[in-house]
């Protein structure tokens, strides 16, 4: 024997699940475009059988919009071929999945600059350029410019 | 007493930004089985949560409770031990041993009285002090004395839970669960040989975030893992719908994927979120690899007849009504769970 690919098991089966979950993605989406309310999905959440993460995947496609964010360990956020869907899985810093959402919104609020974030941003900024200025400031005085 | 500082303090300490806080947010709501819309009052809360002092105690076990939550991924339970609680003693995972270790114990029941929370696995022997003793401390002592202070006792795994193993049948030791010992005290069971990891690390996120305990079922297990049994949500449930089930290990319905009810599967009587979390990173749980359900997450579980006969032929509870139902390939859903919930308690009622 080879491998366990040779073992001879179907693995076709199916809990009828997907279809339902493709009608809640279209409700959510009309929800979406009617008042702006956005809806996660979480996948875990549900029984899938085996390779209906898969199909689920096959049937919304893959669209134009891919990021990955680096917090905590990758995170992969792909916009399917239906706009507005996405496909968010989270991983830990040893890349094992913490969590696998559809999220159902114009843009995964995760993407977005977090205030508190920004803040430090200009923080350090501020600092890195009152740094330069003070070494310009130096520079100038000792002549050497 | 020092200030505690908050989850909120500890990670911008670390310098985790605000997109890994809320990335674990969502994974820690997930992890307690709310829904993703509560994610936002999940992370206003944990930013503002004090950690809190975890005393763990292990008692009459084979160590696989400890080895299941070193296992758990989301979050990880590495961050969720050094930063989200304060895990001031634990046999197995800390470094100080004699009577250090006992100090620690000790002092931080003395600097957390009325607060801290106390997790327990492993059974408690009745039978001798003798059985199982630490620091030449019978289990027994040392539960009584560490649960005096505390706000609320996690009875980690079956043994704890219920006895579990070392209560089967003819029980040797005397072994007891936690909530056989302590009364005035509330005890959450997060059952299971072992339990699902991110069972036992919810229950302390919940706890964590909210400053409670989570909602129980009726054997003071959390709802959110253990409100469902496991057959509810299989996968394979369309199969038992229809009547299909694999009679052997090897025929054609085995290779088919169909129901294992009639190799023994507990899945009906079973609670437990194994069939929607799964084990190993949400890989695989025991039916997926095609073996029925132990029903491990139960009372009792190892004394109920042979793992390998239906339910209709173990000797347990009066099975009959459901073996034939199911046999015939009727569709029981919910109605066969709910039985199953009242006979396993009145069989319960009828053994005590």
């Amino acid at each position: 024997m080879s491998g366990l690919a040779d073992i001879a098991v179907s693995v076709e089966i199916t809990t009828g699940n997907v279809v339902p979950l493709l009608h809640e993605v279209r409700h959510a989406l009309q929800r979406l475009l009617d008042t702006g309310e956005p809806t996660v999905i979480d996948l875990h959440s549900l029984p899938l059988a085996p390779g209906e993460l898969d199909t689920l995947e096959e049937k919304l496609g893959e669209g134009e919009v891919s990021a990955t964010l680096n917090a905590l360990g990758p995170s992969l956020l792909r916009e399917t071929a239906v706009p507005g869907v996405w496909f968010v899985t989270h991983r830990n810093a040893n890349e094992e999945i913490t969590g696998q959402y559809l999220e159902i919104v114009k843009v995964p609020a995760i993407l977005e600059a977090q205030d508190v974030d920004i803040r430090q941003g200009i923080a350090a900024l501020s600092e890195s350029l009152e740094q330069a200025n003070t070494q310009d400031q130096g520079e100038t005085h000792d002549g050497s410019n | 007493m020092a200030r505690i500082e908050t989850v909120g303090e500890a990670l911008a300490r670390q310098g985790v930004s605000r997109r890994a806080f809320l990335k674990f947010c969502a994974a820690t709501t997930s992890l307690m089985a709310l829904p993703p819309s509560m994610i936002p009052r999940v992370a206003a809360a944990l930013e503002a949560a004090r950690r809190p002092s975890v005393i763990w105690l292990s008692f009459q076990e084979c160590t696989g409770c400890t080895e299941s939550l070193t296992r758990s991924d989301s979050p990880t339970v590495e961050g969720l031990i050094f930063d989200m609680i304060s895990l001031d003693y634990h046999h197995t995972l800390q470094a100080a041993s004699g009577e250090a270790a006992e100090l620690a114990r000790t002092q931080a029941m003395e600097e957390n009285w009325g607060n801290y929370l106390v997790a327990v696995d492993g059974s408690i022997p009745l039978g001798n002090p003798g059985y199982s003793m630490i620091a030449g401390v019978s289990n027994l002592d040392m539960l009584q004395e560490t649960v005096e202070g505390a706000a609320a006792v996690v009875a980690v795994g079956t043994c704890a839970s219920f006895g579990g193993i070392p209560h089967a049948n003819p029980n040797p030791t005397g072994a007891v669960g936690v909530g056989e010992i302590v009364t005035d005290k509330p005890i959450i069971n997060v059952s299971g040989c072992p339990p699902i990891p991110v069972a036992i690390t919810g229950v302390l996120a919940q706890y964590l975030t909210f400053g409670q305990l989570p909602e129980m079922d009726e054997l003071g297990r959390p709802k959110a893992f253990f409100g469902q049994s496991i057959h509810d949500r299989c996968y394979r449930r369309p199969f038992y719908e229809k009547g299909q089930f694999a009679e052997s290990f090897d025929d054609e319905g085995a290779r088919a994927g169909w129901c294992l009810f009639k190799l023994g599967c507990m899945g009906p009587i079973t609670y437990n979120a194994c069939a929607t979390v799964k084990w190993n990173s949400g890989t695989s749980f025991p039916i997926e690899a095609g073996h029925p359900c132990l029903g491990c997450s139960e009372p009792n579980f190892w004394d109920k007849g042979g793992f390998y006969q239906p339910l209709s032929e173990v000797e347990w509870g009066g099975w009959a009504q459901l073996g034939t139902a199911a046999a015939a390939g009727a569709a029981i859903g919910a109605a066969s769970a709910l039985a199953a919930r009242s006979k396993q308690k009145k069989a319960r009622e009828e053994e005590v």
